[in-house]
Order: C-alpha cells, then sequence, then structure tokens
C-alpha cells in the first residue's frame, strides 16, 4: 500500500441556523470524523442516513454551504489542503461523483455536462458513457429523460472522465442491479489498483466488504471504527458495539436489528452518539471517547482500552 | 405533433377571445354606472341650462344617454364585430384613426420602457442573486423595496421636475414640440420628448423584474447542480453563465411577457404626468369624458395586448422548456 493521499483528522462540520425569530444556534453534524485513504487504495465509509457521508465528502471538496464552518485537519499527498489547493485540485487530481440527479443542471444535456464546458472531449465522453453501456443517444438527453440507472452512470462517467489522483464517490451505487453495481465498483477498484485512491461512500457493508480495502464506520457524524476488510469477515475482530450490529445486520449473519434509530443531529447527546441504543453503556460513555489502535485499524470505545492512535 | 400543437394554440386564441368579450362587457357595465353625466361633463351645467329643451335632447341622443345600457352595448358590439369601432365623440374622428396614433407613440415610449427594464432588471437580478448579503445584494434590494414602494406618478414628477425644469435638459411634455408642423418634427424631437416618461416607467418596472430575477438566481446559487459545478473545477464566473443564466433566463422571459399589463398600467400615470398623447392618456381622457366609443376601443387594444403578452409567455415556456416540452408530448 502506498503513501497517505487523504487524511482527514478530528474534522468537524457545524451549521449556523436562525431558529424562531432571531435567535441565532449552531448546529453540529460532523464532529471527530477521521478516515484516510493511501494511494492505491479503495477506502468505504458506512454509516446510516445523516450521519454526515455527504458532508463528508462536500468538505474535502471545499463546496460546504456559507453558513457552515469547518474545523480539524485535512491533508492532501501530507500538506494542508487549503481552500486554494483545492480549488486548483478539484475537478481535476480530486473528483466527486455525487449522490443524485439534482446534481446534473436540468437544462443542459448530459454529453455537454459530461464534457464539462472542455472543447474537443467529444471523444471521451463517449468512451466514459459507453463504458457504462450508454450509447451516444445518451448525449441529447436531459438529466429529466434518464431513469435511475442511467443517471447513476452518467454521474460516474463525469468522474472517469478526468484523470484523477482521488475519486470520492457518494453512493455510487443504489438504482444499478447488483451485476451493474459490482461493475461499478469494480472500476473504481481498477483506478485503486492503478495507484488512485478511491473514496466510496456507501450505507451497504455488504457491498464495501466484496471491494473496499477498508471499511469505516461512521455514526451520528462521528468516526466509530476504522478496520480493515478482513477484520469485518467476524464479529469478534470488530470493536465498537455499532460496528458488530452492522454485522449482524448483514443478511448472511442473521439480519439482527438493534431497536431504536440514530439521534437526531440537535439531540446528538454529549461523548459516544451511540449511547442511546448500546447494550453495554457505561457512564465514561458520556464523554469524549479517544480512538484508540486495535489490531486491524482503529476504534472509539470505552470498552477498548489500548493505545490512543495518532 | 403539429396538429397538437396547431389545437393548443387554437385554445389560447379562444381564452383571449372569451375574455375580452368579459372584459368589454365589464367596461360597459362600469361605465353605464358611472356616476358622471356626460352631458354636465362636457357640455358644462351652465351652458346646458341656457340651451332649449329640444337643443338638450338632440345632445342627449348625440352621447347616447337616451337609450338602455344594453341596446347601446348591443349596437357596439354588433360595429365592432364588422370592423367599425365607431366615432369618437370627444375628437369626432373615426376611433380607429385616433388609437392607431395614439398606439404609435405608446408603442415607442412603452416598448423601449419595456425593453429597458427588462434587460437591466435580469441584469441587476443576477448581480444580487449570485452572492446573496453581498454588496451588490444589498444595493440592488434597497433600490427595488424604495422603488417598490414609490407609485410611477411621484417618480414621474421628481424627474419632470429634475430635468425639464430644473436643468432643462429634455422638454416639460407632450410627444412633439409645440407649434411645430407635423412635417417638420424630426425622429430627435421625439426622442427626446420620450426619454423622460421612459425613464420614469423603467425605473419602476425593473424593480418587479430584478427581485424575481435575484430570487431565481439565488435558489439557482444554492442548488446542487451549482455545487456540483464547483466541485468541478468551475470558475463563479463560469457558474453564473453556464449555470446561472440558463436557468434564471426562461422563468424571467415569462415574467418579462406577463408584465406588459404593468407598464400598461404605470403608462396610464406617467402620461398623465408628461402630458403624452399615448394610449394611457387616451383611456384617462375617454373615461374622464365618458367618450364611450373611445374607451371601448382603447380597452379592447390594451386588454388584447396584455393577453398576448401573457399568451407569449405560456408559449414560451411550452415551447422553450425541454421539460414542457416533453410533458406535453406524453399527455
Ligand atoms: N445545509 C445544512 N444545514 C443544516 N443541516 C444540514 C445541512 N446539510 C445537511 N445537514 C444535516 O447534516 C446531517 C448529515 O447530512 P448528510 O447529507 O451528510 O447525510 P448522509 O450521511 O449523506 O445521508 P444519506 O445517506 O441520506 O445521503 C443530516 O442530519 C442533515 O440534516
Ligand atoms: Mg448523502
Amino acid at each position: 500500500m502506498g503513501e497517505y493521499l487523504l487524511e482527514v483528522k478530528g474534522l468537524s462540520v457545524s451549521f449556523c441556523q436562525y431558529e424562531k425569530g432571531w435567535k441565532r444556534s449552531r448546529i453540529q453534524v460532523i464532529r471527530e470524523l477521521t478516515v484516510s485513504v493511501r494511494t492505491g487504495e479503495m477506502v468505504a465509509v458506512v454509516g446510516a442516513s445523516g450521519s454526515g457521508k455527504s458532508l463528508l465528502a462536500h468538505g474535502i471538496m471545499g463546496v460546504l454551504p456559507y453558513n457552515a464552518s469547518v474545523s480539524g485537519e485535512i491533508r492532501y499527498q501530507g500538506e494542508i489542503l487549503t481552500e486554494k489547493k483545492i480549488r486548483q485540485l478539484r475537478g481535476k487530481e480530486i473528483v466527486l461523483v455525487p449522490q443524485s440527479v439534482s446534481y446534473l443542471d436540468p437544462l443542459m444535456k448530459v454529453g455537454k455536462q459530461v464534457e464539462n464546458g472542455k472543447k474537443g472531449r467529444t471523444g471521451q465522453c463517449r468512451e466514459a458513457l459507453g463504458r457504462y453501456g450508454l450509447g451516444p443517444e445518451t448525449e441529447q438527453l436531459y438529466p429529466f429523460q434518464l431513469s435511475g440507472g442511467m443517471t447513476r452512470r452518467v454521474l460516474i462517467s463525469t468522474a472517469v472522465i478526468e484523470k484523477p489522483k482521488l475519486v470520492i464517490a457518494d453512493e455510487p451505487t443504489p438504482g444499478l442491479h447488483l451485476e451493474a453495481a459490482r461493475r461499478v465498483l469494480g472500476h473504481f477498484r481498477e483506478m485503486a489498483d492503478e495507484g488512485a485512491g478511491v473514496l466510496l461512500i456507501t450505507h451497504d457493508l455488504e457491498l464495501a466488504l466484496q471491494t473496499a480495502d477498508r471499511v469505516v464506520v461512521l455514526y451520528g457524524g462521528m468516526t466509530v471504527e476504522e478496520a480493515d476488510r478482513e477484520a469485518f469477515q467476524q464479529e469478534e475482530t470488530l470493536f465498537h458495539p455499532y460496528s458488530r450490529a452492522l454485522y449482524r445486520a448483514m443478511p448472511e449473519h442473521g439480519f439482527s436489528f438493534v431497536p431504536g434509530s440514530q439521534p437526531y443531529v440537535k439531540e446528538m447527546p454529549e461523548g459516544c452518539p451511540y449511547q442511546t441504543r448500546c447494550r453495554e453503556v457505561k457512564e465514561s460513555c458520556r464523554k469524549f471517547v479517544p480512538l484508540r489502535k486495535t489490531e486491524r485499524g482503529s476504534v472509539r470505545c470505552v470498552l477498548w482500552g489500548g493505545e490512543e492512535s495518532r | 405533433m403539429a396538429a397538437e400543437r396547431g389545437i393548443w394554440i387554437g385554445k389560447q386564441l379562444f381564452r383571449m377571445m372569451v375574455l375580452l368579450g368579459a372584459v368589454t362587457v365589464a367596461v360597459f357595465a362600469l361605465l353605464s354606472v358611472s356616476p358622471i353625466d356626460p352631458l354636465t361633463a362636457n357640455v358644462g351645467q351652465t351652458a346646458l341650462g341656457s340651451m332649449s329643451p329640444e337643443q338638450v335632447e338632440k345632445l342627449r341622443e348625440y352621447w347616447g344617454t337616451d337609450q338602455p345600457a344594453l341596446s347601446r352595448f348591443l349596437a357596439w358590439a354588433g360595429d365592432f364585430i364588422r370592423g367599425d369601432m365607431g366615432t369618437s365623440l370627444l375628437y369626432r374622428r373615426p376611433v380607429k384613426e385616433i388609437i392607431w396614433e395614439r398606439f404609435l407613440n405608446s408603442v415607442w415610449l412603452m416598448g423601449s420602457a419595456w425593453v429597458l427594464s427588462g434587460v437591466i432588471g435580469f441584469g441587476l437580478g443576477i448581480l444580487a442573486g449570485r452572492k446573496q448579503g453581498g454588496v451588490a445584494d444589498r444595493l440592488v434590494t434597497g433600490y427595488c423595496m424604495l422603488i417598490a414602494s414609490t407609485p410611477a406618478f411621484w417618480i414621474a414628477m421628481i424627474l419632470l421636475l429634475i430635468f425639464a425644469v430644473h436643468l432643462q435638459w429634455l422638454p416639460i411634455g407632450l410627444a412633439v414640440p409645440i407649434g411645430v408642423a407635423a412635417e417638420q418634427v424630426t425622429a430627435a424631437d421625439r426622442i427626446s420628448h420620450m426619454v423622460l416618461p421612459a425613464a420614469a416607467l423603467s425605473l419602476t418596472g425593473i424593480s418587479n423584474i430584478a427581485m424575481h430575477t435575484r430570487q431565481k438566481m439565488a435558489e439557482v446559487m444554492e442548488s446542487d447542480y451549482v455545487l456540483f459545478a464547483r466541485a468541478r473545477g468551475e470558475t463563479e464566473r463560469s457558474i453564473i453563465w453556464r449555470h446561472g443564466i440558463r436557468n434564471v433566463a426562461l422563468p424571467a422571459l415569462t415574467l418579462q411577457f406577463a408584465s406588459i399589463s404593468e407598464i400598461f398600467g404605470g403608462s396610464v400615470l406617467v402620461e398623465q404626468v408628461f402630458s403624452y398623447p399615448g394610449l394611457g392618456q387616451t383611456a384617462v381622457t375617454a373615461g374622464l369624458g365618458s367618450d364611450v366609443p373611445l374607451l371601448m376601443g382603447v380597452t379592447v387594444i390594451t386588454a388584447a395586448i396584455v393577453f398576448g403578452g401573457n399568451a407569449v409567455a405560456n408559449i414560451l415556456y411550452g415551447l422553450v422548456d425541454p421539460r414542457m416540452k416533453n410533458r406535453r408530448k406524453k399527455s
């Protein structure tokens, strides 16, 4: 495995909001989020809806809304990824595969959008679309004329038409049937094998485990565990109760389901975000829990008393 | 496809006819209950008093007050359908002639105000909506608020005071210089008489289109597709041109056609202030003087233009927006 390409350490994102009248409040949607991607590596970020996956992607790309404030550290190739730097790199070295059709301009034809306004890329555009089974006629369609699966392929084409070093793919597979989803992930795998880094955002742990090298588990905007693929083969090599719950929820492990749901961002408790559902909850879960090294990664849980990670 | 479009346009035309019919009825009804007595208004109380009953009777016949409103309306409508708009009671000339003359005056005035307010309003709206809360936004919003709370005739009077009375750069009123033979009036004369009323109309017209464009532009700038464009390395400038204007132009153009009625409404007051002999002023004169044929003529023409504008707005949406085009194809 190569050098660190992307390192996100202790990232937090909060939004400034006006509630009833003029009361200003700050809601914290991401805190203590830690993820890294090495060259040639495919890392999956797994988390439930609303756990802050898209915001992580937008935060790295520097496209969060104006009312968002970000703290923590984002490094690219070892250097702090400043606003100026990401402006130069995005769309070229670092690309985003966005989550849904709303990220396409509703009044612009697909071909033009894939080419992204750069002349002389008709051939590349056709090739990129063709790679995912979309013929040249797709270039003349408007986004509203695409099916869910076609949209997905078009969004992916916008990334592969560039020659990126880092791909951030926000849920690239929903809407695709299993075969197509595997093929798409296979392409990302190829890009990683050719030396790029891939950050795959998904809520589907099973699919992630088929191609990713490492998996980062998010809960309530926080990294709760990070481990390599092998660690996810058995429950015993996972340490956070939430990762274990995810493991048990996979079809081949019995579909078992933990009652309750992820707290809404405004009701997020101090300390471990999983404390409201955890069966092994302790008093110390209510305070900040550091990320600690495990055999195959790191975990943020009071049940694990290893050395603090980095 | 062509047949469908034909049917659709036919429907629009039919709707317009029905609406026009309704408007003429409404105007006639309003006129017949108007408290203004055409005789006292146009001949004068004293003059009437000194006339013999036979003379008064003749006048009554001339102004049509001796007949019930309904039969007068039917007579008017019958003539109108045959293409005869009647004779103006005040000017004693064919209504068609008067309207055509006034229409030509108005077309240039309103047309230029319409285009100016559209183009400038759109530009200001884009500038303001590009970055909400920015300096440009605050200036434009401030201007629009100020203008929206100021009546058009008041702005017209201020302009008149500054540029015609104080600075004396531009003529005070009318469409042509006084005491100059019609053949000797130059285009420059006409333009210089039009500048102030057109400016007054545009200044007020801008705020509507600018605020609407600003709102749309702000929505676009917060949209997911602009976020993605940024993530793909597009510059703000390219985003405004490639995505902003593309997505804002159509609603703005539609609003622009639908806003013809506002320009007309404003022109009634503004033409009055500048004594500019256009359709708006003619409507006021005809209304106050109970000149039924003239007022009906002006009403029909004005309503037709306004409805026409709205119809163009609808048609534009249907023809230009790819999403609408497809919807019609399906249905
Ligand atoms: N502009 C915003 N202002 C306030 N809160 C926001 C904003 N954008 C997102 N959030 C909140 O941040 C949280 C995380 O959102 P995010 O879109 O990252 O979730 P996600 O993990 O991508 O979910 P999904 O799987 O549904 O895409 C959500 O609770 C959402 O309500
Ligand atoms: Mg998301």
